[in-house]
């Protein structure tokens, strides 16, 4: 069955008529285009013999088309002789159908570097103006529900505090062990040098519970859960599940994003407590085995140094954290239009503003909490 | 010489097919024949594994034992430069449509031209607006994404990807399926008249009874993990086999076969 014979499509000149022959297919054109460019083509009559032909396929007949096109644009007569009545057929139904084949439209014309500038700074405001009320509309719904708290969906609520908190344990425990053998090493450097290596209890408590175990904890939740609901949501949005929803009368917000937002405000500040006892454990193990500074006075110093007060602001941050991670994950998830693309992107976006906004309000929080007064 | 007399050489071979997902038996020895420039359909009740039968064809699905030729190559085991190749041969269009959907229309028909060819891009962009064409979609439709079409203009779309190729079999999953009468019709109408001229061989799965009568040369049904009729339509209704008898002899199976001898 297999031929040597190369698959090409040709065209010559014998005696004046000029022969398509071979295998005018979508491999066989493949080789054809740039002899095409080279021929000179005689003034007046061109005839083209197709008696030749082994194959044509819709894609030879449009290259053929094409060539005829060209001739007779400049104004050339072309006549097809000797071709076979099924090639003839496809050749009219290509022609037919070409005709009626879309131009390709203009590229668009460029844009500005100004108006590219409006644009995009309109883009991001309506976009704000869009969470701003789609936060609003969270709120209302909760209103509702305190008013119906029968409604509330307990399944909901406790599945998403398991995955996000629950499942979540592992991963925290691991990163802010390392982070606070991090600080204590770090740190512990310099308060060697000094020989006030018994500070290191200080270093590590006060940065870890006010500030490092709640931020870490968030930006890994924001990468783990808060990306989850968008591609969570986003799906449902492309399937039309979310519609579905809507249709059989229960509220997206009241099943996708009220759980989500009140298991997550309840988990992060759990999982923060969590994160500030394996970090200042991590910070104890490096001050022993770098500081000499052993367990006992680590632990015998540390009610002295650390008050309620700072365990308490560090914990408290967390929920702040929980709402805007969940508030931008659920509100990109139902921004996805379209498809798979569109999924990708809003989860992209979700999990670089939740952590943005995570940040930012980290440093909203010690502007205020440093102007009252309240640094320890 | 007598070999090549022969008028229809089979495309699709199957022989002794055994496919299974864990414990579960989908198909047991099953044959199948499909000679060149026929249109068969697969039909079965829900289960009876006719997608899945497309798939294993298609190289999607590795079958458990026997053997598929495909234009006379063996594909149960194939080499993936081999697969390639092959691939090149055949055009799926599958149920959802399957479009890419951050592409428009005009890409999606030419993703399989740039993959399998080195024609310059101008040449491409002309031959994916003359298969959007040939599936029977307005001019426009090229520079469209697929959320902005309709059901019927997306099945049109996605057969124009699956004839980006020029292929010489077309494998059709529930072509007509969520379409309207008309569309239906049409889309049927479609695909006979892409068989005639462009000689195809179809292959595809349906429920549709319209279809059936309408398209089909030959009609395979599968039941009882193999195919238990493989006639023209006329003739598989008249089967005894009970599987066939209840799929055709419900009412709305008399009524497209009254409906079908009334217009003939």
């Amino acid at each position: 069955m297999t031929l040597n014979v190369p698959v090409a499509a040709i065209i010559r000149q014998e005696s004046g008529i000029w022969r398509c022959e071979g295998y005018w297919t979508l491999d066989g054109i493949e080789t054809l285009d740039r002899p095409l460019s080279g021929i000179r083509w005689p003034a007046g009559v061109v005839q083209l013999d197709g008696s030749g032909i082994q194959a044509i396929d819709t894609t030879g007949a449009l290259c053929l088309l094409s060539l005829v096109a060209d001739l007779e644009r400049d104004s050339r007569q072309v006549h097809r002789i000797q071709f076979r009545e099924e090639h003839l057929a496809l050749l009219d139904l290509v022609q037919e159908r070409r005709a009626s084949a879309g131009v390709l439209p203009p590229p668009p014309p460029r844009q500005s570097g100004l108006e590219r500038l409006g644009r995009s700074v309109a883009f991001h405001l309506s976009g704000a103006l869009g969470f701003l009320a789609f936060i609003g509309e969270a709120a209302v719904a909760l209103g509702r529900l305190m008013l119906h708290p029968g409604r509330f969906r307990w399944r909901a609520l406790f599945g998403n505090i398991e995955t996000a908190g629950v499942n979540a344990l592992p991963i925290i425990a691991l990163l802010s062990f390392m982070m606070g053998i991090v600080i204590a090493y770090q740190g512990g450097q310099q308060l060697k040098a000094y020989g006030a290596n018994i500070f290191i209890v200080e270093l590590v408590s006060l940065t870890m519970l006010r500030e490092l175990a709640p931020l870490i904890t968030a930006i890994i939740v924001a990468g783990r859960t808060g990306s989850s609901y968008t591609a969570q949501i986003g799906t449902m949005q492309v399937t039309e599940e979310v519609d579905a929803l809507r249709t059989i009368g229960i509220p997206p917000m009241d099943l996708l994003v009220l759980p989500k937002l009140l298991a997550l405000i309840i988990a992060l500040p759990l999982l923060t407590v969590f994160a500030d006892a394996l970090s200042v454990f991590g910070g104890m193990v490096m001050a022993r085995a770098l500081l000499e500074v052993s367990f006992s006075d680590f632990l015998d110093r540390f009610p002295q140094v650390v008050t309620p007060t700072s365990f308490l602001l560090g914990v408290g941050k967390a929920p702040v954290f929980a709402a805007i991670i969940a508030l931008v994950g659920c509100y990109q998830g139902f921004q996805v239009r379209g498809g798979a693309d569109s999924v990708g992107r809003q989860t992209t976006v979700s999990v670089v503003q939740s952590i943005f906004l995570v940040i930012a309000a980290d440093a909203v929080f010690s502007v205020i909490l440093g102007s009252v007064g309240l640094w320890r | 010489m007598a070999l090549s007399m022969e008028p229809a050489a089979p495309v699709i071979a199957v022989r002794g097919l055994r496919i299974q997902f864990g414990a579960t038996v989908i198909h047991e020895n099953l044959d199948l024949d499909i000679r060149r420039g026929e249109v068969v359909a697969l039909v079965g009740g829900s289960g009876s594994g006719k997608t899945t039968l497309l798939r294993a064809i298609i190289m999607l699905l590795q079958p458990a034992a026997g053997s598929i030729q495909l234009f006379d190559q063996e594909i149960v085991g194939i080499g993936d430069s081999a697969a390639f190749r092959l691939r090149r041969r055949f055009g799926m269009l599958f149920q959802q449509g399957a479009l890419f959907s951050s592409l428009t229309v005009r890409e999606n028909v030419a993703v399989p031209l740039h993959e399998h060819t080195r024609l310059p891009a101008q040449r491409i962009a002309e031959i994916a607006d003359l298969k959007i064409a040939l599936a029977g979609l307005p001019a426009d439709t090229g520079a469209k994404l697929p959320r902005e079409l309709s059901g019927g203009m997306i099945k049109r779309a996605a057969l124009a990807r699956a004839l980006a190729l020029d292929p010489a079999l077309l494998f059709l999953d529930e072509p007509t399926s969520g379409l309207d009468p008309v569309s239906a019709g049409a889309f049927d109408e479609l695909v006979v008249q892409l068989k005639e001229s462009l000689k195809l061989t179809v292959v595809m799965v349906t429920h549709d009874l319209d279809t059936l009568w309408s398209a089909t040369d030959r009609v395979a049904f599968l039941g009882e993990k193999r195919v238990i009729g493989y006639a023209p339509m006329r003739e598989l209704t008249r089967a005894e086999h009970p599987l066939i008898r209840a799929y055709f002899e419900g009412p709305r199976g008399r009524a497209a076969r009254e409906q079908m001898c009334r217009a003939k």
